[in-house]
């Protein structure tokens, strides 16, 4: 009942912008555009956005289908030929073969899953998790707020590829799983302190106010009229967040304590062309070109997301 | 003044805490026997064992173990190691690679950084200004483990090849030199986010009131720029280079194994296989420190470059 008497409110409410955007793609745009219908316009309109979805798209299908892109199973031993050792790149091993003469453009495709997969987990449960309690810190504030954060302060002074090199440690194996939660437990108090600062920004808008007024349960508020627009800074800081994480993994992985063989990894496939790096420096570069391409896809799209969310900062 | 130095440190004390506990719970979780791994594969004397494992408190709880250590660092006493070395010495020549390297990397990013984010806040929408932006994505974007190898190959190998040697590629005993191509493979992210802040912040202030103000009294540029623009761009940047010391330092440990550096990555790395806990705890709980200290003396820096700003 609320939501028909207060218009302010819940997903159309868009405090953040001010006065209309200059130019006439503004009269293009749907009338009664919502915070996300608004963006939505407006990303289809970056060609950041379009070449970052791209990419993404790409490795996305590469990572759930790996055959559509090799006929060759880097996991099935006989694939590797020992003979053909560091070979160039040639009509039959595109990107060359690694020190065990193993194809290295079937192992690169492989690789994208483990990656993306680490990328995606991490990010979620951080956000998940930082994001729930920094909604619950930041609309309650009180004891339950001192307490969640002093104690994000403590994760903060962590180093935290130091930190995740220890936990893995202590777990001994290295796989997807372990290498997420390790980043996962260091890195949620950054989505806890985003979430935190755009909830107290939030509650204290009119249209909260209205809310409260009008006799709306404190659930109600939190998920119907806050969380809404709260959420753009974090999904843009998570964005961003997911391409580090999949560098992390490959740097846990580069340092011997993340993926362990015969899994596929990047920054495994990193560490073992390494010794040969000058004999064969194909063997090290392909993983790493698509290392790099694929943080710069998440970053450029967290980057034109956030352009779009935040008005302020054009 | 002293007053709110007193009062930052007495905050710092839980977060110092906190934080050594939850590495001495994960280190203590660590699997294997350290008196088992001083021996390797011989069989110890049963007595030696009881002996030792009663000299580090081996057979204590937990908290109290803890105890133990915190009450030795807080009398500045970083303990020894189950092989008897003082933990603080091991760590001393460590840090100081570390250090080097990280100082590096900070000076590189406070010049190139600002340096770029100045040029391409000057020419805002020219193509000069375009062509730093997109590197920077790619320099954001391009991780630590790619620009290491490739720099090495490019600028150390191939460099030296064509008989040009200007950055020798590993160890330390080049001097100041090696550590010129790995500072900057550590800086790499860092100069970018520095280039963007520098220009956005740069960009806003070139539009406010007093610059226009400093415009209509005829000013020259130069003044215009260094005193009242970038000056009052200062604040975000000192914060951010500040909050990256620690970084810089605890992210070091890529680049450490990629260069042959031996810093403190390289020792954490080994300490945790030989089971040296106390030196994995010193190591961190020193980066902690690094980390306090260096956010209060961004916070003590807040009152010298705004003098508006005073602490009680």
């Amino acid at each position: 009942m609320s939501d028909t008497l207060v218009p302010a409110g819940g997903k159309t409410g868009r405090p953040k912008h001010g006065k209309p955007r200059r130019g006439t793609r503004r009269a293009k745009a749907p009338k009664d555009a919502s915070l996300w219908g608004d963006a939505w316009y407006d990303l289809r309109r970056r060609p950041l956005f379009v070449g970052a979805s791209f990419l993404i798209t790409v490795l996305v299908v590469m990572a759930v289908f790996p055959s559509l892109f090799t006929s060759v199973n880097p996991f099935d031993a006989r694939s590797c030929e020992l003979a053909d050792a560091r070979l160039g790149m040639s009509e039959a091993h595109w990107f060359g073969t690694d020190n065990l003469g193993c194809d290295i453009y079937a192992r690169t495709v492989h690789g994208a899953r483990n990656s993306i997969v680490v990328g995606l987990a991490t990010t979620v449960v951080t956000a998940l998790v930082g994001g729930l309690l920094g909604l619950f810190a930041g609309f309650r504030g009180g004891a339950l707020d001192t307490l969640l954060s002093r104690i994000t302060e403590i994760f903060f002074a962590i180093p935290s590829i130091l930190g995740a090199l220890l936990i893995l440690a202590v777990f001994r194996t290295g796989n997807v799983w372990t290498v997420m939660l390790a980043l996962a437990v260091l890195t949620w108090p950054m989505t806890y302190r985003i979430m935190r600062a755009a909830v107290i920004t939030a509650k204290n808008q009119d249209y909260v106010l209205a809310a409260r007024a009008l006799g709306a349960s404190a659930w109600r508020i939190m998920f119907r009229h806050i969380l809404p627009n709260a959420i753009a800074s974090v999904i843009v800081v998570a964005t961003i967040n997911l391409g580090y994480f999949i560098a992390a993994e490959a740097g846990l992985s580069f340092l011997g304590v993340g993926l362990r063989s015969p899994d596929i990894s990047w920054g495994l496939m990193i560490s073992d062309a390494r010794e040969r790096f000058l004999e064969a420096p194909w063997a090290l570069l392909f993983p790493a070109l698509f290392l790099s391409l694929t943080v710069l896809a998440f970053i450029m799209l967290g980057d034109a997301v956030r352009d779009a969310l935040d008005p302020k900062l054009r | 003044m002293g007053r709110y130095i007193l009062r930052r440190l007495i905050q710092a004390i839980p977060v110092l805490l906190g934080a050594t506990l939850l590495i001495y719970a994960i280190v203590f979780a660590l699997p294997g026997d350290p008196i088992a791994a001083l021996a390797g594969e011989k069989r110890m004397d049963p007595d030696i064992v009881a002996i030792l494992r009663e000299r580090y408190h081996l057979n204590d709880p937990f908290l109290v173990q803890y105890w133990y250590y915190i009450v030795g660092l807080f009398g500045g006493d970083f303990g020894t190691t189950y092989a008897g070395v003082g933990v603080g010495e091991i760590m001393a020549g460590k840090f100081q690679v570390t250090i080097n390297l990280a100082a590096t990397a900070l000076a590189m990013e406070a010049v190139i950084g600002v340096g770029l984010g100045l040029y391409a806040a000057l020419r805002q929408g020219r193509a000069g200004d375009s062509t730093i932006l997109a590197s920077t994505l790619v320099l954001i974007s391009v991780p630590t483990l790619v620009t290491g190898f490739v720099l090495q190959l490019l600028l150390g190998v191939k460099l030296k090849q064509a008989g040009i040697d200007l950055f020798p590629v590993a160890g330390v005993t080049e001097g100041w030199r090696g550590y010129l191509l790995p500072g900057f493979v550590l800086a790499g992210t860092s100069i970018a986010y520095l280039t963007r802040l520098t220009r956005n912040s740069l960009v806003e202030i070139m539009r406010a009131d007093y610059i226009r103000t400093a415009v209509a009294k005829g000013l020259p540029r130069k003044r215009i720029v260094g005193r009242h623009a970038l000056r009052n761009a200062l604040i975000p940047l000192v914060t951010y280079l500040g909050a990256d010391l620690g970084a810089l330092m605890g992210g070091a440990v890529i680049t450490e194994t990629i260069f042959n550096l031996p810093g403190i990555g390289q020792q954490l790395f080994s300490s945790v296989y030989l089971r040296e806990q106390p030196v994995v705890v010193g190591i961190v709980t020193v980066l902690v420190l690094i980390y306090i200290l260096a956010n209060l003396v961004v916070d003590l820096l807040y009152a010298v470059l705004d003098p508006r700003i005073r602490y009680e």
